[in-house]
């Protein structure tokens, strides 16, 4: 897989941030451009951004295990991330949580039969007014979903289910 | 009230730039850049006392004037990391007041010489960087960024660059790691990022709310801006209001403001109607303040909440009631602190493991006496040991939970 091939346009603009002889600071909006069609990064993937910034598969490995929004595995199509930490848990984030589980027939960091969605606790992602929240990382980016239900949610994940 | 960083609230277009320049947006950038030596753009800002907004406090103006003259290229970065559990107000700032934010940030690239800046979000705020995007364009295509601004020989370009959910690069020195291209981890200071910044060159970085504050103070002077807030801290201040109240969000309000007004006259109250048990003024980084009379009537502002034995930080303000039980609060910011050591230091990356695994016990029901004594000890032996401050933020809620609520943990024990 080559990113300068497949997104030509996005890799001339993502390099064109940073000065020439500092490129490496591109490695990640290129993890994110990879990762964009099956929702984690291969092997292949992390050797063609080395090449492409003169760096190490390592390093670029390094960088995916780091941050948590990067995945080198595959997982259902969104990973419904809802945030359990203090000040959302205040307002009731656990429970809301624990009865998702319940609804979904899952356990989290499980993925739905169907493979569409995975559910994870993940943690503060700055909408503690907003609880109970929790974002959607899938092939059109992030998105916040903010002072949800379990119903409200249940809905969100028919959706989804109708687009894909 | 009329807001000074909230504007949105009063004027609800002003996210459309034409909107924004009718209402004297740009002005203040037009002003430093045409009328002003950057110097004494610097020399306004430090007069006005206005200090960082991102938890630390320390005066802009002062940090501005440590920028290194002998180094070139300069930068400069704006922290829009937001990640302090409590904490939410730069997302706001940036989603519905963007234009103040880019033109403070673009006033101190000018007082500082820089020619391009960086704001530096958190991966989460995906939306928020393509919609800051959008808006840098719209600056460019009036003219407002880009080469020669105003006539002048000044030009600045602003990028916007996703981070991918680390709460450690919030912390200067590992954001600029993170703008590197490397792992977040924070850097031996010193030197400095006024003098050892991004790429090694000099560097200021500053809090999104620290930025949105500078057009106003260009604008209006120093002196009209501390004639709000208090002495030790001039200005207004974004309050984020959040845990067991009614209203929970964002409130703009002067220094100085008392916890009764933000979380009676403001949040409603706490819901049902409980009484307030603790605060945390500081997010999940916070001490925990055992909360009386005499502590809702405090005013906030660096000084006077530090006298409560607690740090004001980012005016993160998360209220707790008397239904909850302190060691499950702990339990709650170790699990947090626990998952984002970055973990460059043993005494923070062992500690937080071992913490972890004593306050699962303690929260459990399977601890005894002895892992409280332990968690505090592991807790103060973390304390001064580490390059930066995470390591010391994960132990404040153990150390002041354990000493200031000792029933709720005895309760929690065999």
């Amino acid at each position: 897989m080559s990113l300068e091939k497949t997104y030509p346009k996005e890799v001339k603009l993502i390099l064109s941030k940073y000065p020439p002889e500092q490129k490496r600071s591109a490695v990640m909006p290129l993890l994110y451009l990879a990762q964009r069609e099956e929702g984690y990064i291969n092997k292949a993937a992390m050797q063609d951004i080395a090449k492409m910034l003169d760096i190490t598969e390592t390093e670029v490995a390094s960088i995916v295990g780091f941050y948590t929004l990067y995945h080198d595995e595959k997982a259902g199509k969104y990973r419904m991330q809802v945030c359990t930490d203090l000040p959302c848990a205040l307002r009731g984030a656990d429970e809301f949580l624990n009865h998702l589980c319940g609804n979904l027939g899952i356990k989290v960091g499980e993925t739905t039969a169907d493979g569409l969605v995975t559910l994870e606790g993940v943690m503060c992602l700055a909408a503690c007014d907003k609880a109970p929240m929790f974002q959607t990382q899938g092939p059109d980016g992030i998105k916040y979903h903010e002072n949800m239900t379990v119903d409200r949610t249940m809905e969100l994940i028919e959706a989804l289910k109708e687009v894909n | 009230m009329t807001h000074v960083l909230l504007r949105h609230r009063d004027i609800p277009d002003i996210n459309k730039l034409d909107v924004y320049k009718k209402n004297g947006g740009i002005d203040a950038f037009k002003k430093a850049v045409t009328k002003m030596q950057p110097t004494e753009v610097t020399e306004v800002i430090k007069n006005s006392n206005l200090r960082g907004r991102g938890g630390a406090g320390f005066p802009t103006g002062m940090k501005w004037s440590f920028i290194d003259n002998k180094n070139w290229p300069h930068y400069v970065v704006a922290n829009a990391d937001e990640s302090e559990p409590g904490t939410f107000k730069d997302r706001e700032l940036m989603e519905s007041n963007p234009f103040q934010f880019l033109e403070g940030l673009a006033i101190a690239s000018y007082a500082v010489g820089a020619t391009a800046a960086y704001v530096y979000l958190r991966g989460e705020f995906w939306q928020v960087a393509a919609f800051l995007d959008e808006k840098i364009a719209e600056m460019e295509k009036a003219g407002y960024l880009g080469d020669n601004l105003f006539g002048t020989e000044y030009s600045l370009k602003i990028f916007t660059h996703l981070g991918a959910g680390a709460y450690i690069c919030g912390e200067e020195t590992a954001l600029l790691e993170s703008l590197e291209g490397k792992r977040g981890q924070p850097r031996v200071r010193p030197p400095f990022p006024p003098s050892f910044g991004l790429y090694g060159k000099p560097t200021i970085i500053n809090n999104v709310e620290t930025f949105a504050n500078v057009p106003p103070i260009i604008a209006n002077g120093a002196d009209w801006y501390k004639s709000m807030g208090t002495a030790d801290s001039a200005g207004v201040k974004l309050f984020s209001l959040s845990g067991r109240v009614r209203k929970p969000g964002n409130y703009e309000l002067p220094f100085g403001t008392t916890f009764r007004q933000l979380i009676y006259e403001y949040g409603g109250g706490v819901q049902e109607g409980r009484p307030v048990k603790a605060i945390m003024p500081a997010g999940a980084s916070s001490s925990l303040i055992v909360v009386d009379d005499k502590v809702l009537d405090t005013p906030m502002d660096y000084a006077t909440v530090r006298t409560l034995g607690a740090d004001l930080g980012s005016a993160s303000v998360i209220v707790i009631d008397d239904t909850v039980s302190v060691d499950w609060i702990i339990n709650k910011t170790i699990h947090f602190f626990k998952h984002e050591s970055c973990g460059k230091c043993t005494p923070c990356r062992e500690g937080n493991y071992w913490m972890q695994t004593i306050t699962n016990r303690i929260h459990s029901g399977e601890g005894k006496q002895e892992d409280i004594d332990l968690l505090l000890n592991v807790a103060k032996q973390m304390q001064g040991k580490c390059l930066c401050a995470l390591g010391e933020f994960a132990t404040m809620a153990v150390v002041t939970g354990i000493e200031r609520f000792p029933q709720d943990f005895k309760k929690a024990v065999k």
